[in-house]
């Protein structure tokens, strides 16, 4: 079996006197998106954290591409090929929507050929080229937060709750914005809490619960038993929209 | 893949900028004619409070940023101040024959290279400071309080040890004395110049901040510092350049005060202290547009409140402060935080 792009094993994370992560462990593939999906609190964010080196494990070992990057720093991390985009989006709202995309660009200015693919994907960003990001809608700021992670080729991509408050024709935007970068260049983990687009786009699949990890599987395997899906998540995937 | 060209699109649209803070510059100016009577008066407390508000400026603008970047209050910033007037009243009566001379050229061939060594051992103090008594408590905003005012007090002490307890009498140099006579209108030469470096410093700041990709990126970590490091930059390098530089910029207006007052002593920046903290709590922490205005608004206040009512005039700033944040609570232009 061909080793996994980013794999987590015994990883625990302490944020103040809290233990949040109990001995996360699972694979991500290469090449494709995986879902990491679990309750409120089952410590999601922690984990896509924890992995950019946001919040430094206390245990436990995370591997990129076989080396060792759990005690590097974030911005160490971020140049190995990982774009992180937050559950906030964390837009720089006092930039314009351009300035935004120049910073992430650390090996210079954007390639014309990637803004005309970003620009057909999410024309709103054209338009508001010359706009402090802060004035943009909801939809327009996620649009511009993944734009921002793939300004440049990344190998993979860290997405926490994508679709969280957006509408459903910028969902739709955003399943075929993904499809099109792990068919293309980039390998996703995605936390989501929306199943249906969690159903339609993951390839694999891992569940937390109170900091753990307690199933990984694919999702063609894990969207079919829904009684599993019942035990681990509370509710089944078909009952959520 | 949406097949959606440009052409498709509504025109691009443009921000409106936030220019009310910003007229309350002039708005001050105008409302105080009339209370001060006297065109002449009105013109000369004017210059006299654009100078000292751009002084202020130079000497704020670097604390604001480092604030904004980091989260770090730092109140030593005032030591960078007082070494920076003690470098350059050093180098100033060191050359003594020069700063006397009737020639402009030989006048400034003496305060450049002061103000160039009050900048360049200010902004290496500030490099020492940022890396012995700050980095520890990054973070830690009661330890930075206590240990930067901590090392205030021991700066303030070794310059007493180095330059002696007493204060240093400084002379202006000829070509920077008296003063433009326009009708009955008299303005110190010494503010036109002062009015000069400061705006020349905000037009540089301005440029570095908004053209260059350092100055997005101090933008950018101002707001959102953690974001910056995960787009794979180094934010606390960019924070040391920030604090080396505004320690600098606090060199220059600690020179630039020095000459102004024309006596250096060594609480010289902890008594301008309290007016650099109200121009960047006025400005939004931060924000150096923001601290731009601020220091403005407090010059121009100082001085004119200081014609109209001396007795008020010591609490005119911190009344101005208390009403501007009941009209913006996180200053004239906040700064957009995570």
């Amino acid at each position: 079996m061909a080793e996994p792009l980013l794999s987590l094993r015994g990883v625990e994370t302490h944020i103040g006197r809290y233990h949040i992560l109990h001995g996360v462990a699972f694979d991500v593939p290469e090449g494709g998106l995986t879902m990491l999906l679990g309750r409120n609190g089952a410590g999601k964010t922690t984990t896509l954290r924890t992995i950019m080196g946001l919040w430094r494990a206390s245990a436990g070992e995370v591997r990129f591409d076989g080396r060792d990057i759990t005690r590097l720093q974030t911005a160490d991390i971020a140049r190995l090929g990982i774009a992180y985009v937050p559950e906030s989006m964390a837009i720089f709202a006092d930039l314009t929507v351009q300035e935004n995309l120049v910073l992430a660009a650390r090996g210079g200015p954007p390639r014309s050929e990637r803004l005309d693919r970003i620009f057909a994907r999410f024309p709103a960003l054209k338009r508001f080229w010359t706009l402090p990001a802060g004035l943009l809608s909801g939809g327009q700021k996620q649009m511009l937060a993944v734009a921002r992670a793939i300004i440049e080729p990344r190998r993979l991509l860290l997405i926490d709750e994508p679709t969280k408050g957006l509408a459903p024709a910028i969902i739709a935007n955003m399943i075929e914005a993904f499809r099109e970068l792990k068919d293309s260049e980039s390998t996703l983990l995605v936390v989501e809490q929306n199943f249906a687009f969690a159903r339609r786009l993951g390839d694999t699949v891992a569940v937390m619960d109170d900091g753990r990890t307690v199933h990984s599987d694919t999702m063609q395997t894990f969207a079919a038993d829904t009684a599993l899906q019942q035990h681990l998540l509370g509710l089944g995937m078909d009952t959520h929209q | 893949m949406t097949d959606a060209s440009i052409t498709d699109n509504p025109p691009p649209v443009q921000a409106r900028r936030d220019i009310a803070p910003l007229l309350l510059v002039p708005a001050l100016v105008i409302v105080s004619l009339p209370l001060v009577g006297s065109p002449a008066s009105w013109l000369t407390l004017t210059v006299a409070g654009l100078a000292m508000g751009l002084m202020i400026f130079v000497m704020a603008s670097g604390l604001t940023l480092t604030f904004g970047l980091m989260d770090v209050l730092n109140f030593g910033h005032g030591a960078f101040i007082a070494v920076g007037a003690f470098v350059a009243a050093s180098v100033m009566l060191a050359m003594g024959p020069w700063m006397a001379s009737d020639s402009l050229w030989l006048n400034l061939a003496a305060v450049a290279p002061a103000v160039l060594a009050a900048m360049a051992l200010s902004g290496a103090l500030g490099w020492g400071f940022e890396r012995v008594i700050v980095k520890p408590v990054y973070g830690q905003h009661l330890k930075q309080i206590l240990v930067t005012m901590g090392g205030l007090i021991v700066a303030e002490q070794l310059l007493k040890v180095v330059w002696g307890p007493d204060q240093i009498t400084l002379t202006r140099p000829p070509a920077l004395r008296g003063a433009f006579i326009i009708g009955d209108v008299a303005i110190e030469k010494y503010r036109v110049l002062a009015v000069a470096v400061g705006l020349v410093v905000f037009v540089a700041m301005q440029l570095v901040l908004s053209r260059t990709r350092i100055g997005l990126l101090v933008r950018a970590g101002v707001e959102n510092s953690e974001m910056v490091e995960a787009l794979g930059y180094r934010i606390r390098r960019v924070f040391v350049g920030v604090f080396v530089v505004g320690s600098a910029l606090a060199g220059l207006g600690g020179a630039l005060w020095a000459l102004y007052q024309e006596t250096v002593t060594a609480a010289i920046g902890a008594q301008v202290m309290v007016l650099i903290f109200i121009v960047i709590i006025i400005g939004g922490l931060g924000s150096v547009g923001g601290c731009f205005v601020g220091a403005l608004l407090v010059g121009l206040v100082a001085n004119y409140v200081g014609f109209l009512a001396p007795k008020v005039a010591l609490g005119s700033n911190i009344l101005l402060m208390a009403l501007i944040l009941l009209w913006r609570p996180q200053g004239l232009y906040p700064v957009a935080k995570r």
